[in-house]
């Protein structure tokens, strides 16, 4: 393939629930290239979170890794020690959550939460750390970015507290940016803003960034290649524009049906919706595994390369 | 005058008071909702829109009657639902129910439903041993669940059927208007689907007429008849959802449906915002959305001007910033 080396490789992918019960991830198998925007779409519970805390190494007990490599820069991300993994983590490999007055500490001011990043992975003294993190405030087009350091999380406002969170995740210009339902609890105003921003902010770096959402109009503004996923297994990968006009799943079709579309409503009484069911029946659902379907075929699972 | 409508808010305002910043300041008020008028006419579902603290929720709440309003009145078919010669909260159960965003904080984890969805009849005195029960499992196939989920608890049901359980639960006294807050919010895409389906299903085999607050414009524009935009607790655009989708006029109402990420705009190379409505020459938008207006700022009229059939759009008014 002319395609250029992976940023990061996933191949097979297995977390369980407790050593011995049941798999979350069945296999998952993803490729991102450096400074691509790459989509996970699922349902909750379909493990598209739970693929992003993998990599991010943050996955919590019973939840553990069966099985499987994630690979970047030639290392084994699963094999490294504590040590090293967490010297990765926020530096190379960052990540933002769906909640920011969750993630963010509540009795840390937020200029000095952000400057954490610059002493912990950058070995700078406090007081040129605190500089760089009223900089990166400003990065995040947060008004008087000065003053705003010295606030604490509870005195922004959602949309605020998600540009602080997005400035701690690129303080160190990571290679790989993980977004986990950035917008999800914001207004559509302010999520058109954040979702700007991140857009922005990453192809000027050229971070590249894993983004997670059940919003199909989020997936489809933002990303460059999307995977879908249905109960722990990637069902399908293909190019935004493609898997829009012509998704090959049946589960991809059924979700794309599912939601009414802005513009859609003809003149006349009101349509029904086509419910996932009736496009993909409970039956064929079942525990079989589902196959990736790729534009190239259907494919039971990538062969490692 | 054609028939009055079923549901009329006449200029309704709800205000906080704000904690004094110092004790020799004056006491502020927060107004949540400003001189908001909006009618529900029988069949039909009206749509709120906006961003959160627009003031959406706390109209449905005085409307419930869950939220005293500080000035206003609500009629229901002429009679008024607030104030003097009010009918009783039982009384008013009859009329409205409300549906909320989270299925499962608005259910009685220790309760079965069948014994949840039993009690109402019992307390409203309309049936009671056989037929209580035979009207809760002719519910419940109503909403798309079995008869013998009546025993079960809330937490052996889905999101999904949580929300069917909310549905049954304010359909039991057969009221005519169901408040909607925010009813898909919590669900998964595909299940958003199914319980769309079912409310538009009900509304027409019922007659139901709905209020739906609502901050998925998608989901607005497929199920609505009218959509009122709200801003500050003002209503700043209201009309049918044809109108307000094909020619939105207010720069929020333009804001908002230019902000919904939408999954056709990857095929299309750029979606092109519909064209605003003409609006009388000389008219200026208030307030100025880059700028937001003081919630403490003191009140004025509705200020809705006629653009269309039925659509209204809030301008300036003389004299204000």
């Amino acid at each position: 393939m002319s395609n250029p080396d992976p940023l990061l490789s996933v191949r097979d992918l297995r977390v369980k629930l407790g050593r011995h019960g049941a798999h979350i991830l069945h296999g998952i198998s993803l490729d991102i290239l450096p400074g691509e925007t790459y989509g996970l779409v699922g349902e909750s519970g379909s493990g598209k979170s739970v693929t992003g805390l993998s990599i991010m190494g943050l996955l919590k007990r019973p939840l553990n890794v069966a099985g499987g490599s994630i690979h970047y820069q030639d290392q084994n991300l699963l094999k490294l020690s504590r040590r090293a993994r967490r010297d990765l983590r926020g530096d190379r490999i960052a990540m933002i959550f769906q909640e920011p007055m969750t993630a963010l500490n509540p009795v840390v001011s937020i200029g000095n939460q952000i400057a954490e990043m610059f002493v912990i992975h950058r070995g700078m003294g406090w007081t040129e750390a605190r500089l760089r993190a009223v900089e990166a405030l400003d990065s995040v087009q947060v008004p008087s970015p000065a003053e705003r350091a010295r606030a604490y999380p509870h005195q922004l406002s959602g949309g605020m507290r998600q540009r602080v969170m997005i400035a701690i995740a690129l303080a160190c210009r990571p290679d790989l940016l993980i977004a986990d339902e950035p917008t999800t609890a914001l207004d559509v105003t302010v999520q058109a803003g954040v979702l700007k921003l991140i857009h922005e902010l990453c192809t000027a770096e050229g971070t590249a960034v894993l983004l997670v959402s059940h919003d199909l109009g989020v997936i489809a503004n933002m990303c460059q290649r999307v995977g879908v996923m249905d109960r722990g297994r990637l069902i399908e990968e293909q190019d935004t524009a493609a898997l829009f006009s012509n998704p090959l799943h049946p589960y991809t079709r059924g979700l794309l049906a599912a939601r009414p579309r802005l513009g859609s409503r003809v003149e006349g009484g009101r349509k029904r919706l086509t419910e996932l069911d009736e496009i993909v029946p409970d039956g064929a659902r079942g525990h079989d595994a589902p196959t990736l379907v790729t534009p190239r075929g259907r494919r039971e699972a990538r062969v490692a390369a | 005058m054609t028939a009055s409508p079923l549901l009329e808010i006449r200029d309704l305002s709800v205000h906080f008071p704000l904690p004094r910043t110092s004790m020799f300041q004056p006491r502020e008020t927060l107004r949540a909702v400003d001189h908001v008028s909006l009618t529900l006419n029988e069949g039909e579902c009206l749509s709120i829109v906006g961003e959160s603290g627009c003031g959406k929720s706390t109209t449905a709440l005085a409307v419930m009657g869950l939220q005293e309003p500080t000035v206003g009145r609500i009629l229901y078919r002429g009679k008024p639902l607030n104030g003097p010669g009010a009918p009783s909260r039982k009384d008013r159960a009859r009329i409205a129910q409300m549906v909320f965003q989270d299925p499962f904080a608005s259910l009685n984890p220790r309760i079965s439903i069948g014994r949840m969805l039993m009690a109402q009849l019992a307390l409203h005195d309309l049936a009671k041993g056989s037929e209580a029960r035979d009207r809760v499992a002719e519910m419940l196939t109503r909403v798309g669940l079995s008869p013998d989920h009546a025993s079960r608890f809330p937490h052996e049901f889905s999101g999904g059927q949580r929300q069917r359980i909310g549905i049954a639960r304010a359909l039991m006294l057969d009221p005519r208007i169901l408040v909607l807050d925010e009813p898909l919010s919590a669900l998964d895409v595909s299940i958003q689907a199914q319980i769309i389906n079912l409310l538009m299903e009900l509304q027409e085999r019922l007659k139901l007429s709905y209020i739906m607050i609502s901050h998925d414009l998608s989901v607005v524009e497929h199920v609505s008849d009218r959509v009122a935009v709200m801003y500050f607790g003002r209503v700043v655009e209201e009309g049918g959802w044809k109108s307000v989708f094909a020619t939105p006029t207010h720069p929020y109402t333009r804001r908002l449906i230019d902000s919904v990420p939408d999954m056709d705009a990857v095929l299309s190379d750029r979606r092109q915002l519909p064209p605003a409505a003409p609006v009388p020459s000389g008219a200026r938008f208030a307030p100025d959305i880059t700028h937001r207006p003081d919630p403490r700022a003191p009140a004025d009229a509705s200020g809705l001007v006629e653009i269309g059939a039925g659509h209204r759009v809030r301008l300036a008014m003389q004299g204000m910033t």
